[in-house]
């Protein structure tokens, strides 16, 4: 670890008794990254930028927010009219949290498309999975705050998942609405739990960082550094690049706040909740829809249930369900097709869970829920045995500065295991 | 090893007896931080309703709030009745008979929540879907009732669920 050259007497008093500016430098300035990262990799730094905007906004939106089933709609109301700016802020965080799932899923995919999650990033993955879960629950709580009629009835069916658990299902729910139905009690605790998890995001993202850090980014080649001239330091190289994509980030996510503010929510919210009517048509926010989608595909309830869930948790068993040696798909012909299949799997998932659950959307549901099961818990594990990759390229710097051609393709993960 | 060393000592009771002691304690003291989730006690108080049915017309129906959640009352109607009557028990997922589900054949009570994921199921105003069987229709994932409030069609798994309610006159109900 070399130490930064600290001119200022003061900084280099500090440091020597607590080492924070050692410790920037190792880490974000000196950081050896890999110098053929493409844009993909941007959104890792995008998602933490991301959940500062969320943290900022959120804290500043709970001064104005009254947590009471009587006051929660009004005083939302009264943020949006009466509070300097506050129509900004609560759009900036309303719409934030789209843009952090949008960002968080990109993030995601490029992992899936250049094999991230492959050793030795397996915990890296996992942590981040783990993360995931956690904005889930937080967007989730969140939504439940204004109180509106998508609030209320998507609270309530969300938390009657839990009522298909046998024996003790309806035990659960009782105790976490802290009554007989959605009430006061419920709204209560989920503003507590909104304003606690984000804060254990952060602690989960900066163990995430550790185990980034610990072996370094993966790249588009997939390839493991070899030294120094397959790298660059983070800084300038990476910090620039990734402020120029959060400014094109940030352009893209102020016109949707400023010109399409509602265009990601949902009109009903804007009635306030009766717990009386249910929606004709109630649908969760855009980022749950795959998920629902798999659980309406399932005609048992606890089916259902489970196989929503299962849904991510088989995300945390991936990189033991890829036995592949390669990880970066633009040496696994096959792989590179099924993971756009994959894709499109997701993208048909998200629209039919917007669709109501009849006639043919029904049939589809089906499909594309064995679909998306079936790539993880057949397809990739087969695949591991039989698909051949391209040779891999000697190192990084070769690749990027040419000839660099040349290593037999690895065998398939079958014959490799073989003594 | 010798043999001394694999027997358990003084010193593995002092262990195994603190690590229980400490667990006990903990798991004492994590119970009224989880109960605490529960109803409170002023939640609890306002679990009964009353309500009188004399005023709900032949072919009619009323929700009644009770513990936060709607209660349908339906006068029936003769044909809805004998419709409900009629159903061979081996047609349902949830196999009851309507005598089981009312003591009063043209008044039926019900809680007005889907049993599959708590949604209100329609069916309650002269101008709402009933569903095929003539009863509710939920409408969040397509869940069909007759007119005895059992599951006929959909991902619902039982009948709409009677609250404990009983005749406190000949009219009056007291629902919880």
């Amino acid at each position: 670890m070399s130490s930064p050259k600290l001119t200022n007497p003061v900084a280099r008093w500090i440091d020597h008794r607590l080492p924070v500016f050692t410790f920037l430098h190792h880490e974000m300035h000196e950081y050896p990254t890999p110098k053929n990262l493409n844009y993909w990799w941007n959104f890792g730094s995008l998602a933490g930028i991301t959940l500062v905007i969320m943290i900022v906004t959120g804290i500043i939106l709970s001064m104005h927010y009254t947590a009471h089933v009587d006051h929660a709609f009004q005083s939302v109301e009264r943020i949006m009219r009466d509070v300097n700016y506050g129509w900004l802020i609560r759009y900036i965080h309303a719409n934030g949290a789209s843009f952090f799932f949008i960002v968080v899923y990109i993030h995601i995919f490029r992992g899936l498309y250049y094999g991230s999650y492959k050793a030795p990033r397996e915990l890296l993955w996992m942590l981040g999975v783990v993360i995931l879960l956690l904005m889930m629950a937080t967007a989730f709580m969140g939504y439940v705050l204004p109180w509106g009629q998508m609030s209320f009835w998507g609270a309530t069916v969300i938390t009657n998942l839990f009522s298909a658990i046998p024996l003790v299902g309806e035990s659960i729910v009782t105790l976490l609405w802290g009554g007989f139905s959605v009430d006061n009690p419920t709204l209560n605790r989920f503003f507590s739990l909104h304003y606690l998890l984000p804060f254990v995001i952060v602690g989960v993202v900066v163990l995430h960082i550790v185990a980034l850090h610990r072996f370094g980014s993966n790249n588009p080649l997939g390839i493991d550094v070899r030294g120094d001239q397959d790298t660059v330091s983070f800084h300038p190289y990476y910090t620039v690049k990734d402020m120029f994509g959060l400014s094109v980030f940030l352009t893209i996510m102020a016109a949707v706040v400023f010109f399409l503010p509602n265009s990601m929510g949902h009109p009903d919210n804007y009635i306030p909740a009766n717990p009386m009517v249910t929606p004709a048509h109630i649908v969760p926010e855009w980022y749950f829809l795959p998920f629902y989608a798999i659980l309406r595909a399932v005609p048992d309830k606890l089916l259902g249930v489970l196989a929503m869930f299962a849904a991510i948790a088989v995300l945390f068993v991936l990189p033991w369900l890829d036995r592949s040696p390669v990880r970066s798909a633009t040496f696994r012909p096959i792989y590179k097709i099924m993971f756009w299949v994959f894709l499109l799997d997701c993208v048909a998932l998200t629209y039919l869970g917007a669709k109501p659950a009849e006639g043919i959307y029904v049939v589809l549901s089906r499909l594309c829920t064995v679909y998306y099961f079936a790539h993880f818990i057949i397809l990739l594990p087969a695949l591991s045995v039989f698909e051949t990759p391209r040779s891999l390229p000697r190192s990084i710097g070769k690749s990027v500065l040419g000839g660099g051609n040349g290593i037999p393709a690895p065998a398939p993960a079958a014959a490799r295991e073989k003594p | 090893m010798s043999d001394i060393n694999d027997q358990p000592t003084r010193r593995d009771f002092i262990h195994v007896a603190s690590v229980s002691a400490a667990a006990l304690g903990a798991a004492c003291v994590a119970w009224p931080l989880i109960d605490q989730m529960n109803p409170a006690a002023d939640t609890l108080a306002l679990s009964t309703t009353e309500f009188d049915v004399s005023g709900v017309q032949e072919g009619m129906s009323v929700s009644v709030v009770w513990r936060g959640k709607p209660v349908f009352v339906r006068h029936r109607t003769k044909a809805e009745i004998e419709e409900a009557a009629a159903v061979e028990l081996s047609d349902l997922p949830d196999p009851q008979t309507d005598a089981d589900r009312t003591p009063r054949p043209e008044i039926l009570v019900l809680l007005g929540v889907c049993t599959h994921l708590g949604c209100v199921p329609l069916g309650q105003k002269a101008t709402d879907p009933k569903g095929e069987w003539g009863g509710w229709f939920c409408p969040c994932h397509g869940s069909h009732y007759d007119t005895s409030g059992r599951i006929r069609k959909g991902p619902a798994p039982t009948n709409l669920v009677i609250p404990p309610y009983k005749y406190i006159s000949d009219d009056v109900i007291k629902i919880g």
